[in-house]
C-alpha cells in the first residue's frame, strides 16, 4: 500500500547483517510532515533502521521507498545527525565550518569564495540561534551548543527528511526540552518529516505524532497513546510488557529489555 | 647548501599542510609508524643496491594503504600498527647488518641527510611535493568532512574508506620526502608539531594549514641557517625549534587565558 503523502514507505522490510537478522517483516508508512519517535531497547535495531533509510545498508528483503525513491546514499534531501557521545574536546574546527560541510563537504576540491555555502550556513545558524558561538572550536562547546550546531548542519541543505540518532542522550533534562522544542518547531514550520531515536520518550511526548517501536526483531508503528500501553506492546511483542505512569504523567516501559545485552554497533 | 634550502622548503610546506589532517584525524601514531616501516624499505633498498628513497617510498605507501584500509573505527588499530612497526624495525636492523658499506646511508635515513642532497634529488622532491599538494587540494573538502565526522560524511555520500586509504598513501609520500630532511626518527618535528601548534591558535581549517606550513618552513630555514655556523646536526636544530615553540605555546596558553579572564571586557 503506497500513499502519495508518505515520506517513508516500508513493506515487509527485513534488515540483516550477513545472516544475522536484526528485524523482519516491517511494514509502516510515515506521513510527510510528521514527527516520529523511534523507541526500543538498546541493540534492538533502531540505528539499523536509520542506516537502511540512509541507503547505507541494503534491505535484506522487502521494499522501502524514501521520499518516493529507493533509498540511496548521499541523498541531499535527507538531513542526518549520527549517534555520538560528544565531539573530541581537542577538535579544533569552528561550528561554522562543520555546518558548511553539510552543504558541500562531499564535493572534491576546495570551496571557492563567493559560493552559496556561506549564506546558507548563516541562515541555518540563525534558524537554530547558534550564531553567538559558531566561530568557536566545536570541541570546546557545551553539549547543548554542539547539538544545536549538529541540527544546523542537518538543516543546512534545506532537507525534507530529518533523521536523528539519539540527539538527546548527552543533554540534561532542561536542554533536552529546549532541543526537542526546537526540532518540533522546525518540523512544523518547514513541513519536515522527522525521525528521532530516543531511549526516553518523555521529553518527546508533547510533540510527536507517531512512535516506531523497534524491539525483539520487530518494528511496530502507532500513535503514542495507542502503542505505548501495556496491552498494545504486550500483544505486539507477545511478552508481558508493562507501561507505568508516575504522578507527573511520565511513562516508563518495562519488559522489552533484551535478555542478552549486546553492545550497540 | 642551496639544495638543502630548496629541498627543505618543499618538504616543510608539504609536511606543514598534511600535518593538519594528521592532527585532525588523530593519526600521529600512524604517521610515525609509516616512517619507521619505511626504514626497513630504505635499508633493504641499500642492501639491494637501490636508491634508499625508492625502498622507502614502496614500504611507506604499501603500509599506508594497509593502515588506511583498516579504517578509523578499528579501535585496535594502534596495537596492530605497533606490532607491524616493531617487526619492520627488526628487518631494518637485519638489513643494516647485511650492508657491507658505510653506515652513513643508514644514519642519514634515521636522522636525515639534507646537507648532502643532490640537484636531481631536489628535482624529485619538488615533483613529489607538487603531486602531494595537488592531491591534498583535490581531497580537501571530503577529507575534512570525514576527518571531523566519518559516519555523517559516509551518509552524505563521501567515499570514506577510499579517502582513508588515499590520505595514508599521500601521507606516505609526504613522510618519504620529510625523511630526507629530518630522518625517520624525527619525522614528528615537521609533520605533527607545526600543525599541533597551529590548531592551538585557530579553529579555521584554512588558516591552521597556513600557520602549520609557515611554522614548518620557519623551523627548517632557521635550523639550516644555524647548522651552517654550528658543527651540530640540522635535525637537532629543527626538532629543538619545533619542540621549543610547542612548549612556549602550551605555557603561554593558560597565561593568556587567565589574562583574558582578568581583564574587564
Amino acid at each position: 500500500m503506497r500513499t502519495a503523502s508518505a515520506a517513508i514507505d516500508a513493506h515487509d522490510l527485513t534488515a540483516a547483517y550477513g545472516t544475522h537478522i536484526v528485524w523482519s517483516g516491517a511494514s509502516f508508512s510515515i506521513p510527510i510532515g510528521s514527527f516520529t519517535a523511534v523507541l526500543g531497547p538498546n541493540g534492538g535495531g533502531k540505528s539499523t533502521l536509520i542506516r537502511v533509510i540512509l541507503g547505507r545498508l541494503p534491505p535484506a528483503r522487502g521494499t522501502l521507498s524514501v521520499l518516493s525513491r529507493p533509498p540511496a546514499r548521499g541523498n541531499p534531501l535527507i538531513g542526518y545527525i549520527p549517534q555520538r557521545s560528544t565531539f573530541d574536546p581537542e577538535l579544533s574546527i569552528r561550528g561554522r565550518d562543520f555546518v558548511s560541510l553539510g552543504i558541500d563537504g562531499h564535493r572534491w576540491g576546495v570551496r571557492l569564495p563567493g559560493g552559496p555555502a556561506a549564506a546558507a550556513t548563516e541562515r541555518s545558524l540563525q534558524a537554530v540561534s547558534a550564531e553567538a558561538y559558531a566561530d568557536r572550536a566545536l570541541g570546546r562547546l557545551s553539549g547543548g551548543e554542539q547539538q544545536r550546531l549538529q541540527l544546523a548542519q542537518a538543516m543546512v541543505g534545506d532537507p525534507q527528511l530529518l533523521l536523528m540518532d539519539e540527539p538527546l542522550s548527552q543533554l540534561d533534562v532542561r536542554n533536552q526540552r529546549i532541543i526537542v522544542q526546537l526540532i518540533a518547531d522546525l518540523t512544523r514550520a518547514r513541513s519536515l518529516t522527522t525521525l528521532l531515536i530516543a531511549h526516553d520518550v518523555n521529553p518527546l511526548l508533547p510533540h510527536i505524532d507517531h512512535v516506531l517501536y523497534v524491539a525483539h526483531g520487530k518494528v511496530a508503528m502507532g500513535r503514542p497513546d495507542e502503542i505505548i500501553t501495556s496491552e498494545a506492546l504486550s500483544e505486539i511483542y507477545s511478552s508481558p510488557v508493562e507501561v507505568l505512569k508516575d504522578r507527573s504523567g511520565r511513562v516508563f516501559v518495562v519488559g522489552l529489555e533484551e535478555e542478552v545485552s549486546h553492545p550497540h554497533r | 647548501m642551496v639544495h638543502a634550502y630548496e629541498a627543505g622548503t618543499v618538504v616543510a610546506l608539504i609536511a606543514g599542510a598534511i600535518g593538519y589532517f594528521v592532527v585532525l584525524r588523530s593519526s600521529a601514531f600512524a604517521a610515525h609508524a609509516l616512517s619507521h616501516i619505511g626504514f626497513a624499505g630504505a635499508t633493504g633498498a641499500v642492501v639491494a643496491g637501490l636508491n634508499p628513497i625508492v625502498g622507502l617510498l614502496i614500504f611507506t605507501t604499501g603500509s599506508g594503504a594497509a593502515i588506511g584500509a583498516l579504517g578509523n573505527r578499528l579501535r585496535s588499530r594502534d596495537v596492530t600498527i605497533g606490532i607491524v612497526l616493531a617487526w619492520t624495525l627488526g628487518l631494518g636492523v637485519l638489513f643494516i647488518s647485511l650492508y657491507r658499506g658505510y653506515a652513513t646511508e643508514a644514519y642519514a635515513i634515521l636522522f636525515g641527510g639534507i646537507l648532502s642532497i643532490s640537484a636531481s634529488e631536489v628535482a624529485v622532491t619538488a615533483l613529489a611535493g607538487l603531486v602531494t599538494f595537488a592531491a591534498l587540494i583535490a581531497m580537501y573538502r571530503p577529507l575534512l568532512f570525514s576527518s571531523v565526522d566519518e559516519e555523517l560524511a559516509a551518509a552524505k555520500g563521501v567515499p570514506v574508506t577510499f579517502l582513508s586509504i588515499a590520505f595514508m598513501v599521500v601521507l606516505a609520500v609526504a613522510v618519504t620526502e620529510a625523511v630526507q630532511v629530518v630522518g625517520v626518527l624525527l619525522i614528528f618535528a615537521l609533520i605533527v608539531t607545526p600543525a599541533a601548534i597551529a590548531v592551538r591558535f585557530t579553529s579555521r581549517p584554512g588558516l591552521a594549514i597556513a600557520i602549520g606550513m609557515l611554522l614548518a618552513l620557519a623551523f627548517t630555514w632557521i635550523g639550516l641557517s644555524i647548522a651552517f655556523y654550528a658543527p651540530y646536526p640540522v635535525s637537532f636544530f629543527i626538532t629543538s625549534l619545533a619542540f621549543g615553540t610547542y612548549v612556549l605555546v602550551r605555557i603561554a596558553e593558560p597565561v593568556r587565558a587567565s589574562l583574558r579572564r582578568g581583564s574587564p571586557t
